[in-house]
């Protein structure tokens, strides 16, 4: 219980919800396609799962996608809720690789980063998310798909600039291990 | 920025007095039901319904119109994009064909098709009286505690309670970063050129993140100091207990749940179909 639900990771869930859904504000619209924007949230979102692990970013995607649906739109889309939970986790999964908190964020890192990142807004993006708009909304697959591709290459593409550029700005404020020198 | 949001509305309404796990419970299954079911009928209670049960709360519309406007939008061209996309899905779901107006190509105008959508649209709509009032009607403190009645683990429900607690403060920290931001020069017009809006959208969205950041640490040591999290349990301040009406609720429902799928059992498919 301990190990997997620690304080730390409660309130980095809590609080990075909040800001999760304060960011769903600040997003561009793309326009011709309904229900679809370049979210500033995802990219935040990338730096708290690369952090505090994968059930922060999994519970962040949870609360933050369904309260922020339900405070913004009055009701809830299920099947986004569920992606967002997944990418969440799924950026989470490299931070135990990854050693941000001690201020190391190097190309080998930022590859990582991007593998993961990529692999998994791909499958939940272009598969899990029309899939599910499908099977509970009946709706027509090719549009889910399309809405689900230009989500998805919106969002990698984002993280992959911004989420990246995040977190290298954050490993940048940490104090590095073994960056002490003894004086001669 | 404005942050437009739902937010709590006191008012002695007998939807306010339901305690806050009743009102999640009975939106999860109307949830459910709205997801699971196509069968028109179904939808058609649960909008009567949701409409009735939104009168009750004394709900006034102006005070979500802002929500109710967009939802609309979305449905609209929602709706749109399935036509262009999928204007013979009716045809295909209902396996029949009968056309209302021959337009070019594959856009031939069915009555199947116009149904079909009256179904999704309805999917979509039926839900938001719930989602809303939900919103509108279960005070914040409430909600946590609600939470851990219907079996979330507490620790899991602390974590919303605190989302729900920071949000305020939150959005104040960003008016006070937007405002020093301005004093040093920052123009946040609508004037400046997109590379430039992103560079300053930055220098807000950049300290908000750090000093959230920092937030975490020192509320946790808090929370640590005090024990947070050592018992199996915990009680909640704001916790009410079930009263009849609660049991009511819940059971209409529950029957409205098995009822729909009981249809979807005889028919063999989750589809109404008039056409036949």
């Amino acid at each position: 219980m301990k190990n997997w639900l620690s304080i730390r990771t409660i309130v980095a869930a809590g609080i990075g919800a909040a800001i999760f859904i304060i960011l769903r504000y600040i997003s561009i619209p793309v326009g011709f396609i309904p229900n679809t924007t370049v979210q500033l949230s995802y990219i935040f979102l990338a730096l708290i799962a690369v952090i505090y692990g994968p059930v922060a970013g999994g519970l962040i995607g949870l609360i933050g996608h369904s309260l922020g649906d339900a405070f913004q739109y009055g009701s809830v889309w299920w099947s986004w809720v569920i992606v967002s939970t997944l990418v969440g986790i799924g950026f989470g999964l490299v931070s135990g690789r990854l050693k941000i908190s001690e201020g190391d964020f190097n190309w080998k890192s930022i590859a990582l980063f991007n593998i993961a990142q990529v692999i998994t807004q791909a499958i939940g993006w272009f598969l899990i998310a029309p899939v599910l708009d499908i099977v509970i909304y009946g709706e027509p697959a090719n549009k889910v798909f399309v809405q689900g591709f230009t989500a998805g290459i919106l969002d990698i593409v984002t993280v992959g600039i911004f989420g990246t550029l995040l977190i290298w700005i954050y490993a940048q404020t940490r104090t590095r291990t073994g960056s002490l020198k003894k004086e001669a | 920025m404005n942050f437009r949001m739902l937010s709590y509305i006191d008012r002695p309404s007998p939807i306010h007095r339901l305690t806050g796990a009743t009102k999640l419970i009975c939106f999860i299954l109307w949830s459910v039901i709205g997801m699971s079911t196509y069968d028109t009928r179904i939808l058609f209670v649960m909008l009567i319904v949701g409409l009735l049960v939104f009168k009750l709360s004394q709900t006034k519309v102006r005070e979500v119109s802002f929500v109710l406007t967009f939802i609309l939008i979305f449905l609209l061209l929602n709706d749109i994009a399935i036509y262009v996309f999928a204007p013979q899905q009716g045809t295909l779901i209902y396996g029949t064909r009968h056309v209302l107006l021959d337009l070019p190509g594959r856009y031939a105008l069915t009555w199947e098709q116009l149904f079909y959508q009256l179904n999704i649209t309805l999917k979509y709509f039926v839900v938001i009286p719930f989602a809303l009032l939900f919103v509108v009607t279960t005070q914040p403190s409430e909600f946590a505690a609600s939470l851990n009645r219907i079996g979330v683990n507490y620790r899991i429900a602390l974590a919303v309670s605190i989302t729900l607690r920071y949000i305020p403060d939150i959005q104040r920290n960003y008016h006070e970063i937007a405002q020093a931001q301005q004093a040093r020069g920052v123009d946040l017009s609508r004037k400046a050129k997109f590379r430039q809006r992103m560079r300053q959208a930055a220098t807000i969205v950049i300290p908000l993140i750090f000093s959230s950041l920092e937030r975490i640490e020192v509320i946790s040591n808090a929370m640590e100091l005090r024990r947070f999290g050592k018992k199996k349990k915990r009680t909640w301040y704001n916790a009410k207990p079930f009263a009849f009406r609660d049991f009511f609720a819940i059971g209409f429902s529950l029957a409205l749940l098995l009822l729909s799928l009981w249809l979807a059992i005889q028919h063999g498919s989750r589809y109404y179909n008039p056409f036949q």
